[in-house]
C-alpha cells in the first residue's frame, strides 16, 4: 500500500510528510493502546473519547485561570505539570468507574462505557459551558507543537507509550494476566487470579491514557474544545481491529494496534494528497477493517480453532 | 414373563466410538408396544449414547436400527421425531420468555388461513394436554415462572403433542414433587394403554418397581442384563451395575495419614430456584495429610460443588465452616484458598482450567506466576528452570514448552494441569474426575502420580464417577447422593455394590 501511494503522489515520501503522518497519528495511538488493553482482557471502552474531552477541559480550567473552590475559599491554579498530571488523573479516575460498574455491578462492558460516554460529555459541557477554553500559554504549547531534536513531542511520547506496552503486554505478570482474563475469565478465576482488581486496572490504564491524548490534542490546537474527541472511540477500535487483536479478547498484540493506527493514518494521509474526498477515506477504512478482520478469521480457521 | 407385544422399535448391534473411549459395544435393545423398559446403568455406561441414537442425534459406527421391522437411518433429530420418536431429556429445552402454550407447539404452531398463528386453537390444544395431566398450569403462563418441577411437566407434554409411538425419557422425575410423580405415572399406564413403547432412564429403584414391564441394565457400553420386571431382584439389580470389575495391577501404597489438614462441618449450599431445594445438605468431611480420600455419588450428586466451595468459589450461596489445619477460614475467591495452600483441578479442563490460546509453559505457571517474576516483570528464564522440573516429573509429552496447549492431549492437558498445581506447592490437592476422557496409559501414569503426592505428604481428595477407580485409588471413600454424604468407607471395606448402593437416591 505504501509502495502505490509513493508511486502516486510525489509528496508522500518526505520526511516533513512521513513526520505529519506520525504526529497524526499520535493521539489515535495512545487511545487505542489502552484500547487494546481493554479489548485484550475481554472488554471493550466507548468511553475514551469522551473521558478525552473531560480530562482535557478539567486540566484546562485548572491551568489557564485557576478555579474557585468556595468550601477551601481558595483558588486552585496549576502550573503547566500539574495540570497535564491532572488531565491525566482525572482520566484515570474516569476510568476506575468505569471498572467499578463493570465489576461491582456486573454492568457488560459495552453498557458501562456507553452510560460514562454520555455522562462524560455531558459533565464536559457543563465545566466548559459549551466554549473552548483557550490561550493556555506558550509553556503548555510545547507539549503539541514542540520538537526535540526534530521529532515532535507527541511523536516521541507515542514512541514512549508504545514501548513501555509493548513490555507491559508481553514480559509483565500483569499482561500475562491480561491475556488470561480475556482468554478465559473462567479459567483465569480458577487459577487464582483476581480477576475484579485486573479488569479495574485496565480499565483505569485506558483512562489515563485518554487523558495524555487530551493532552496532547489540546496542546496542539491551544484549545479545549467541548466536542473534542468526537468519534474517537470508533477510530480507535478500527485500528485495534486492523491490528490483529481478537474482540472477544485473549488474543492479540501492542504492535498489531501500532500497526494498526499507521496503516489507518498512512490512508488517511495518501488520500489526502490525491485529493481523495475525506468522505471516500471514510469509506476505505471501512473497507479496510473488514478486509483485515476477514484474513485474520480465515487465519483462525486455519489453525484448526477449537 | 415377557408379554409377547409387538417390536415397535429395535437396536440391534449398535457399536459407537468417540476419540479414546468405546460408548457403546455390540448393544441390543427391543422396545415393544405398550410396555416400559427402564435403563438402568452407572454414569457412563452408554445410556445417554444409546438414547441420542435412538433419537437420531448421532449416528451408530456399526448397528441397524428397525422401526416396525423395517431398517432405518436417521439423518437428524427431526428424521427421528417425524416417525414418532420423542424425546425428553434431562436439560430442559424451554423458551422461559415464551407461553406454555407457545413452548408446546414451538415449530409446530396451528396456523389460521392468513398465516398467522390461530391463537385459539393453539390455546384448546394446549388445554387438552395439560388436562391429562390435571395439574394447574394454564397455557398463557410464561414457562419462566413455573417452577422446575411444572416446566418438566410442560416439558413431557411438549413430547406428548407430537403423539409418539415411541418415548424416551431421561430421569423425568429429577425435579418433581410427590404428587407431580404420581400424575406421571398416570400419564405413563394411559400411554401404554394406548401402545406406546416407554423407555425410561432412571437411578430410582422404586419407581422401576412400579412401572417397569422390563428392565435392562448397562455397564460399560454393554447390556449386561435383561429381564421382565419382577425377574430380577433390587440386589441383583445393582450387582449388575457394579460389576466385579478392579483396576488390575494398581499398586496402591498404604496411606501415610498424618495430621488433619481439612475440615469441613455443616457444608449446605441452597438451589437457586428451588426443586430439590439442597444441592449440599450438611456435609461433613475430614482430610488428613497423606491420605487420598475418593468422592463416589451420582452426577448431581453435588460433588463438584463441595469442591468449589472448599475452594472458595461459592462465598455467598455456601454455609458452613471449613478449616485448614484447624484453623478456620473464610475464602473470598480462589485466590484466597490458594494463598492458603488448596489447590484444584477442575472437572471442565477445557473452560476452567486451561488458557487454551497460551503455551504449555504459560499454563504451568500461570498458578504460581509470582514466584518468577521480579518488579512486576516475568523472568522468562527462571519461569522456563521452576517449571521444566514439574513438567519432567508429571511425564509431559510436547515438543517444547512453547508449545500451545491447545495441540497436546487430553491426557497430557491434565498433567500440565497437575503440573500448574504442584508448582504452587499445596497442602491439599482437590482433583474433579481427573481421568475423564483420558486414554488407559494417561491414566495409570494419574493414578501413580495421585500415589506418589500423597505418600510426599498432600492431603488429596479425588471425585470421581468410574467405581472402579475411585476403589482404587483412595484410602478412604465418602459416598455423595443428593447433597448429603451417605456413607463412608475405608478402604477394602466395602465391595462395588455397597458404595453403589450408598449412591442411589431414595425417596423421602
Amino acid at each position: 500500500m505504501i509502495l502505490v501511494l509513493a508511486l502516486l503522489s510525489h509528496r508522500f515520501l518526505t520526511l516533513e510528510n512521513s513526520l505529519n503522518i506520525l504526529r497524526q497519528v499520535s493521539v489515535n495511538l495512545c487511545i487505542s493502546i489502552g484500547m487494546t488493553l481493554v479489548i485484550l482482557s475481554g472488554g471493550i471502552d466507548l468511553s475514551v473519547g469522551a473521558v478525552l474531552a473531560l480530562s482535557a477541559a478539567i486540566a484546562s480550567g485548572f491551568l489557564k485561570n485557576g478555579v474557585e473552590l468556595p468550601m477551601f475559599g481558595a483558588r486552585v491554579q496549576l502550573t503547566v505539570i500539574g495540570a497535564i498530571t491532572a488531565g491525566v488523573a482525572v482520566g484515570a479516575a474516569l476510568g476506575s468507574v468505569n471498572g467499578l460498574a463493570i465489576t461491582r455491578f456486573k454492568l457488560p462492558p459495552f453498557v458501562a462505557t456507553l452510560g460514562m460516554l454520555s455522562i462524560a460529555r455531558g459533565l464536559t459541557m457543563l465545566w466548559t459551558g459549551g466554549f473552548p477554553i483557550t490561550q493556555l500559554g506558550p509553556n503548555f504549547g510545547i507539549l503539541g507543537s514542540g520538537s526535540l531534536i526534530g521529532v515532535p513531542v507527541p511523536v516521541l511520547i507515542m514512541f514512549g507509550l508504545t514501548g513501555v506496552f509493548v513490555l507491559v503486554t508481553k514480559r509483565t505478570r500483569f499482561g500475562r494476566h491480561l491475556y488470561a482474563v480475556g482468554g478465559s475469565e473462567r479459567a483465569a478465576l480458577f487459577t487464582g487470579l483476581r480477576v475484579n482488581r485486573i479488569k479495574i486496572s485496565v480499565y483505569m490504564l485506558s483512562g489515563a491514557l485518554s487523558g495524555i491524548a487530551g493532552m496532547i490534542v489540546t496542546s496542539r490546537l491551544d484549545s479545549a474544545q467541548p466536542n473534542a474527541g468526537l468519534g474517537y472511540e470508533l477510530d480507535s477500535i478500527a485500528a485495534v481491529v486492523i491490528g490483529g487483536t481478537s474482540l472477544s479478547g485473549g488474543r492479540g498484540s501492542v504492535g498489531g494496534t501500532v500497526l494498526g493506527c499507521l496503516i489507518i493514518g498512512v490512508l488517511n494521509n495518501g488520500l489526502f494528497l490525491l485529493n481523495v474526498s475525506p468522505f471516500w477515506q471514510q469509506v476505505v477504512k471501512g473497507l479496510v477493517i473488514l478486509i483485515a478482520v476477514a484474513i485474520d478469521k480465515l487465519n483462525e480457521r486455519d489453525r484448526g480453532f477449537i | 414373563m415377557i408379554e409377547e407385544r409387538k417390536i415397535v422399535l429395535e437396536a440391534r448391534d449398535i457399536t459407537k466410538s468417540f476419540p479414546g473411549v468405546r460408548a457403546l459395544d455390540g448393544v441390543n435393545l427391543s422396545l415393544r408396544s405398550g410396555q416400559l423398559t427402564a435403563l438402568l446403568g452407572e454414569n457412563g455406561a452408554g445410556k445417554s449414547t444409546l438414547m441420542n441414537i435412538l433419537g437420531g442425534a448421532l449416528a451408530p459406527d456399526a448397528g441397524i436400527l428397525l422401526l416396525d421391522d423395517q431398517e432405518v437411518h436417521f439423518r437428524s433429530p427431526r428424521d427421528a421425531a417425524d416417525c414418532g420418536i420423542a424425546i425428553i431429556s434431562q436439560e430442559l429445552s424451554l423458551v422461559p420468555f415464551l407461553s406454555v402454550a407457545e413452548n408446546i407447539f414451538l415449530g409446530r404452531e396451528p396456523r389460521n388461513r392468513t398465516g398467522l398463528i390461530d391463537q385459539v386453537r393453539l390455546r384448546t390444544a394446549t388445554y387438552e394436554i395439560l388436562s391429562r395431566f390435571d395439574l394447574p398450569i394454564h397455557p398463557s403462563t410464561p414457562v419462566g415462572s413455573l417452577g422446575p418441577g411444572q416446566q418438566q411437566v410442560v416439558e413431557i407434554a411438549r413430547a406428548l403433542s407430537t403423539l409418539p409411538r415411541v418415548l424416551i425419557l431421561d430421569e423425568p422425575t429429577s425435579s418433581l414433587s410427590h404428587l407431580e410423580v404420581e400424575v406421571l405415572f398416570n400419564v405413563i399406564g394411559d400411554l401404554k394403554r394406548q401402545g406406546v413403547a416407554l423407555v425410561y432412564i432412571t437411578h430410582k429403584l422404586e419407581e422401576v418397581a412400579r412401572i417397569a414391564n422390563c428392565i435392562t441394565v448397562m455397564r460399560d457400553g454393554r447390556v449386561v442384563g435383561t429381564a421382565a420386571h419382577g425377574d430380577l431382584q433390587q440386589d441383583e439389580i445393582v450387582s449388575l451395575m457394579a460389576g466385579r470389575k478392579t483396576l488390575e495391577t494398581f499398586f496402591k501404597a498404604p496411606s501415610q495419614n498424618g495430621p488433619e489438614v481439612l475440615r469441613a462441618e455443616n457444608l449446605c449450599m441452597r438451589r437457586l430456584g428451588s426443586g430439590r431445594t439442597m444441592v449440599l445438605d450438611r456435609v461433613n468431611l475430614r482430610l488428613n495429610r497423606g491420605e487420598v480420600l475418593g468422592l463416589f455419588g451420582l452426577v448431581g450428586a453435588g460433588r463438584t460443588q463441595l469442591l468449589e466451595i472448599l475452594f472458595g468459589l461459592h462465598p455467598r450461596t455456601a454455609t458452613g465452616e471449613v478449616f485448614i489445619e484447624g484453623i478456620r477460614m473464610n475464602f473470598a475467591l480462589p485466590a484466597d484458598a490458594i494463598a492458603h495452600g488448596i489447590a484444584l483441578a477442575p472437572e471442565d479442563r477445557k473452560r476452567e482450567g486451561l488458557f487454551l490460546e497460551m503455551s504449555v509453559l504459560a499454563n504451568a505457571s500461570s498458578a504460581s506466576l509470582d514466584r518468577s517474576v521480579l518488579l512486576g516483570i516475568i523472568d522468562g528464564s527462571r519461569e522456563r528452570e521452576r517449571l521444566s522440573p514439574y513438567l519432567t516429573r508429571f511425564c509431559v509429552k510436547t515438543s517444547s514448552l512453547s508449545e500451545l496447549i491447545r495441540n497436546l492431549s487430553g491426557g497430557n492437558q491434565q498433567k500440565v494441569i497437575l503440573a500448574k498445581w504442584i508448582a504452587t506447592e499445596p497442602k491439599v490437592l482437590l482433583l474433579d474426575e481427573p481421568t475423564r476422557g483420558i486414554d488407559i496409559n494417561a491414566k495409570r501414569e494419574i493414578y501413580k502420580f495421585i500415589n506418589e503426592l500423597a505418600a510426599a505428604g498432600l492431603g488429596i481428595i479425588v471425585v470421581s464417577s468410574e467405581l472402579p477407580e475411585v476403589m482404587a485409588v483412595s484410602d478412604r471413600i465418602a459416598v455423595l447422593s443428593e447433597g448429603r454424604k451417605t456413607a463412608e468407607f475405608l478402604r477394602g471395606a466395602a465391595d462395588a455394590e455397597t458404595i453403589l448402593r450408598s449412591a442411589l437416591p431414595t425417596h423421602k
